[in-house]
């Protein structure tokens, strides 16, 4: 990156306010707001069409808001944009590519494009980690999926941007390419860089993010840290596994909505934790003569939270909640 | 103070672009170089070299001599339309596009880029065609500033139709109207082959209307010094044509049309 000065800590990295956009007659966004602070990891969650990458390329200039603030270190995306386009690094959710030059061409180009030169050594580095090196002289059509997807990281992290914008960096990528870009996420977070996360795997966001909110046509349906949003899931799911096949459940655990499986060596049930129904089951296991071989408590995930805010949002219909905002 | 460097004079950005735009044309060189000289080549040599002494002159040349400037014309024009137009079109077929789009270029670099490494194939291919040409015959270069002006601004403003023709077309089908429809009838009917002496004075008249003739009579008056329009008309619709299509895809870019949402 060149030099760009960066105002003082109580200025955001990406602060946006009251933004809106339409496409014709359909609302992407409907008015949402957001402060990201400088060295956080945020996730950006939601389901298809949210409106997730329409406020990412918002940020990045690909897509002009309809009303609103819009800034990157109190700079503003469309006013100032050659700054802060300076100022990020965005891997897109499509594998876009340019046939004609060779992964270490392509490194060199997107160099200059952000008006960085004598870079050599970064490119070098960023080949290593992102374990492209024996490929750097291959034109993009001789990569595997995997290569394109790391090669897109580092053409995004060749200017070393104080925010680092990832949609979706992880779909159709295989179990070991997706942990090891997790560890380059963690690395790159680590050293100070601002990281914004879109991602359709709630496991990702969960392992991953400080912070997550989670966009639901248009408007933010959560905006919490991550571990105060699955606080708000009273339900755990407990499973119980038996020492010998059972024909039926006693009419208590029947009652707490049990459910035998078909084989009858294990039931699952539902109970709020917040109303003392667990205490009421353990009670209820010590007093029957159910043979309990193991028994399993199931906290809520990031997946509990995302299909209850959404499904909820979904019955209730759109835009009946403004924008931004912690619940 | 710092001192004057060549990035403090001339953008990082820009020279990226200028040069990944050769660059990409180098690379299929086959395509973008040989094959138009060697098409001029074969029209020089049916036309010129073979049938040329059944045409008689041309305002006093051979029609070898006459042929060359207006095969040059055809190359620089088409070459340095091809380039830009092609480029973006690709771009944007394969979503690269946003590389750029998403990038700290200014419009105008992005303008000046595409227009540039445009011109650099135009004159490229034009100057190739003149080289082989020369082995016919070396044109007398009887006005070479205005010679070299007119190829200059030629360049530049078919550089400029190909980026407004990139940005407007949505699919590779929409881009060849250009070439197809417009430039090649133009190019043909424009004097490359004949001079519109030889027309009946309604289609004489017809011809003035079309901007190609101008273009390649001026190419033809740094050559050989004649015309079949006066000279300084000829430098005035380029000059102006030119400039009104540089604010054109200066105003495209700044607006976003059909690049960004």
């Amino acid at each position: 990156m060149k030099n760009i000065p960066l105002p003082d800590p109580p200025v955001p990295a990406i602060e946006v306010r009251g933004v809106t956009k339409s496409y014709g007659s359909v609302r992407a966004l409907g008015g949402i707001s957001l402060s990201i602070p400088r060295g956080e990891l945020f996730g950006l969650l939601g389901p298809n069409g949210a409106g997730k990458s329409t406020l990412i390329n918002i940020l990045t200039g690909l897509v002009r808001r309809n009303a609103g603030e819009v800034k990157i270190f109190g700079y503003d995306v469309e006013h100032d944009y050659r700054i802060t386009r300076s100022l990020l690094g965005a891997v897109p959710q499509e594998l876009v590519y340019d046939h004609f030059f060779t992964v270490r061409q392509t490194l060199k180009i997107q160099s200059g494009y952000y008006g960085v030169t004598r870079n050599g050594d970064w490119i070098e580095e960023l080949l290593e980690r992102l374990e492209l090196k024996e490929h750097e002289g291959k034109t993009i059509r001789e990569l595997s999926g995997g290569m394109k997807r790391r090669l897109l990281v580092a053409k995004a992290m060749v200017h070393k941007p104080p925010i680092l914008i990832l949609d979706e960096p992880t779909a159709g990528v295989d179990v070991a390419l997706r942990r090891s870009l997790w560890d380059l996420v963690r690395q790159v977070h680590a050293a100070g860089t601002t990281v914004v996360l879109t991602t359709h795997y709630l496991e990702e966001a969960e392992e991953l993010c400080e912070r997550v909110g989670i966009i639901h046509r248009g408007v933010f349906v959560a905006l919490d840290r991550k571990e105060a949003l699955m606080r708000q899931i009273h339900h755990r799911k407990v499973t119980l596994e038996f020492a010998s096949p059972q024909s039926g459940l006693p009419p208590d655990l029947s009652e707490l909505g049990g459910a035998l499986t078909g084989d009858g060596m294990s039931a699952t049930l539902l109970v709020d934790r917040s109303n003392g129904s667990l205490q009421s089951l353990l009670g209820l296991l010590g007093r029957s003569s159910v043979p309990l071989a193991d028994l399993q408590v199931e906290g809520a995930g990031l997946e509990d939270v995302f299909l209850q805010l959404t499904d909820e949002k979904g019955r209730k219909g759109a835009g009946s909640r403004p924008a931004g905002g912690s619940r | 103070m710092r001192g004057l460097t060549a990035e403090s004079i001339i953008p990082v950005p820009f020279r990226t672009l200028f040069f990944r735009e050769i660059h990409r044309f180098f690379i299929v060189i086959n395509q973008t170089l040989l094959a138009p000289v060697i098409s001029a080549l074969l029209y020089l040599f049916i036309f010129g070299f073979s049938l040329g002494d059944r045409f008689g002159s041309f305002h006093g040349f051979s029609y070898l001599d006459f042929l060359v400037p207006g095969l040059v014309m055809m190359g620089l024009v088409n070459n340095s339309f091809q380039n830009p137009s092609s480029s973006l079109m690709i771009s944007k077929f394969e979503g690269n596009i946003v590389d750029i789009l998403v990038a700290p270029i200014g419009h105008l670099e992005i303008v000046m880029g595409y227009m540039l490494g445009g011109m650099f194939r135009g004159l490229l291919v034009g100057g190739c065609i003149l080289a082989v040409s020369c082995f016919f015959g070396v044109p007398p270069f009887s006005h070479p500033v205005y010679l070299v002006t007119v190829a200059l601004l030629s360049a530049a403003l078919f550089s400029l139709v190909g980026i407004a023709a990139g940005i407007w077309a949505e699919k590779f089908d929409d881009l060849a109207l250009f070439p197809t429809f417009i430039i090649t009838p133009l190019t043909y009917l424009g004097g490359v082959f004949y001079s519109i002496d030889i027309l009946p004075p309604f289609w004489r008249e017809v011809s003035l209307f079309n901007p190609l003739l101008y273009m390649i009579n001026a190419l033809r008056f740094g050559f050989l010094g004649v015309s079949d329009v006066h000279p300084g008309w000829s430098l005035a619709a380029l000059s102006t044509l030119t400039a009104a299509l540089f604010g054109a895809c200066f105003a495209m870019l700044r607006s976003g049309y059909r690049l960004r949402k």
